[in-house]
C-alpha cells in the first residue's frame, strides 16, 4: 500500500492568519438531478445532510454537502470511508442518471483562521467577502489569483478552501504570502 | 468593469470570473449548408454600437453558460437569462425598449 499524503502534507504557516493544509480529506463529486428523491435519499445516507439549496454548504456529524453547480455537489467525508460511501451511493443510484467519483486525491484543502480571514480571501478573489456577501453556510466558487478555488466560512474567523491538488502548493504559497504581517488591507476587519 | 448576475447560481459575477462567448442567438449551419449560410454562421457578426445579446460562461463559478443583454457603448447591463432559449425573453426586450426608444429591436 502506498502512503497517502495530502498536497502540502499538513504544512502550516502563522502570519496575520494561520494557513493550514488540513490533511487527507475525503471528497466525492456527485452529479445528478437534485430534484430526484432517489438522489436526495442517497445523499442523506452519504453525508447525513439534506440537499443543499443553490450556493449552500450543509454540515452534519457524518460529512458535508456543497452546491457546486445546478447538477453538481461536492461531498466532504472521512478519507478512510470514501470507497465504502461510493459503493453505497452507486448502489442507491443504480438506474438513476447520476455520476459518483472519488476526487479526494485530486484536490487539496486548506484552513484559513484568524480575524483577518475575509481580508486574506479578498486579496485574491473578486467575490464579495462581507458578512452579507459570504455568510456562514455559503459555498463560493471563485478564483484566487488566476486559479479556480471554492471556499466557505465555518464561522467569522475560519474559512476552508478547496482547489486542484496540482496547484495546491501554489495556493498554499499564495495564501502564505497574502498573510505576511503588515500587508493587510483591513477592509473587512 | 462588468458585473453579470449568473442566472444559474445567482451570483453577481465580476467579469474576471467569467468567459465571454461572443454574440448570442446565432443560427448554426453545419455540414450540407450552402456556402452563404455557412459564411454567415461562421464569420458574420452584428458588432453593434449599443444593445447587444451575448453568451457568457461562469467559468470560475458554477461553470454554466448563460445569456446577457448589455450596451456595448455604456456597458450598461440590461439583464441576464437562461442559455436554454433561442431568443431573449419578452420582458427583457420590453425593458430595453423603454430604456432605448431608438433601438430597432431584437433581430435574429
Ligand atoms: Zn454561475
Amino acid at each position: 500500500m502506498s502512503n497517502a499524503v495530502s498536497a502540502m502534507n499538513g504544512a502550516s504557516f502563522k502570519g496575520s492568519v494561520t494557513i493550514k493544509d488540513t490533511g487527507l480529506q475525503g471528497m466525492i463529486t456527485l452529479r445528478g438531478d437534485f430534484k430526484s428523491a432517489v438522489v436526495a435519499k442517497a445523499l442523506k445516507t452519504a453525508t447525513g445532510t439534506a440537499m443543499p439549496e443553490t450556493g449552500q454548504i450543509l454540515h452534519s456529524a457524518k460529512g458535508s454537502a456543497a452546491w457546486m453547480s445546478p447538477d453538481e455537489l461536492l461531498l466532504l467525508v472521512d478519507y478512510t470511508k470514501v470507497d465504502a460511501i461510493i459503493a453505497k451511493l452507486d448502489k442507491a443510484l443504480s438506474g438513476e442518471h447520476a455520476l459518483v467519483i472519488n476526487v479526494s486525491d485530486a484536490r487539496a484543502m486548506f484552513e484559513i483562521k484568524g480575524a483577518a480571514t475575509r481580508d486574506i480571501l479578498a486579496k485574491g478573489s473578486p467575490a464579495d467577502m462581507s458578512k452579507e456577501g459570504l455568510p456562514v453556510g455559503v459555498m463560493r466558487r471563485s478564483r484566487l489569483g488566476q486559479l479556480a478555488v471554492a471556499f466557505w466560512m465555518d464561522d467569522e474567523k475560519t474559512a476552508h478552501m478547496v482547489c486542484f491538488r496540482s496547484v495546491g502548493e501554489h495556493v498554499f504559497m499564495w495564501l502564505k504570502n497574502a498573510s505576511e504581517k503588515g500587508s493587510l488591507p483591513k477592509y473587512y476587519t | 468593469m462588468l458585473l453579470l448576475n449568473c442566472p444559474c447560481c445567482g451570483i453577481d459575477a465580476d467579469e474576471t470570473e467569467l468567459e465571454a462567448g461572443g454574440e448570442a442567438h446565432i443560427t448554426r449551419h453545419g455540414a450540407g449548408a450552402s456556402d452563404d449560410d455557412f459564411e454567415t454562421y461562421m464569420f458574420m457578426r452584428k458588432n453593434p454600437k449599443g444593445v447587444h445579446f451575448e453568451r457568457w460562461r461562469h467559468a470560475y463559478g458554477c461553470g454554466k453558460w448563460f445569456h446577457a443583454a448589455r450596451c456595448t457603448m455604456t456597458l450598461e447591463v440590461f439583464g441576464t437569462y437562461s442559455a436554454q432559449t433561442l431568443e431573449p425573453p419578452k420582458a427583457l426586450i420590453n425593458k430595453i425598449k423603454k430604456k432605448r426608444p431608438d433601438w430597432e429591436g431584437f433581430v435574429k
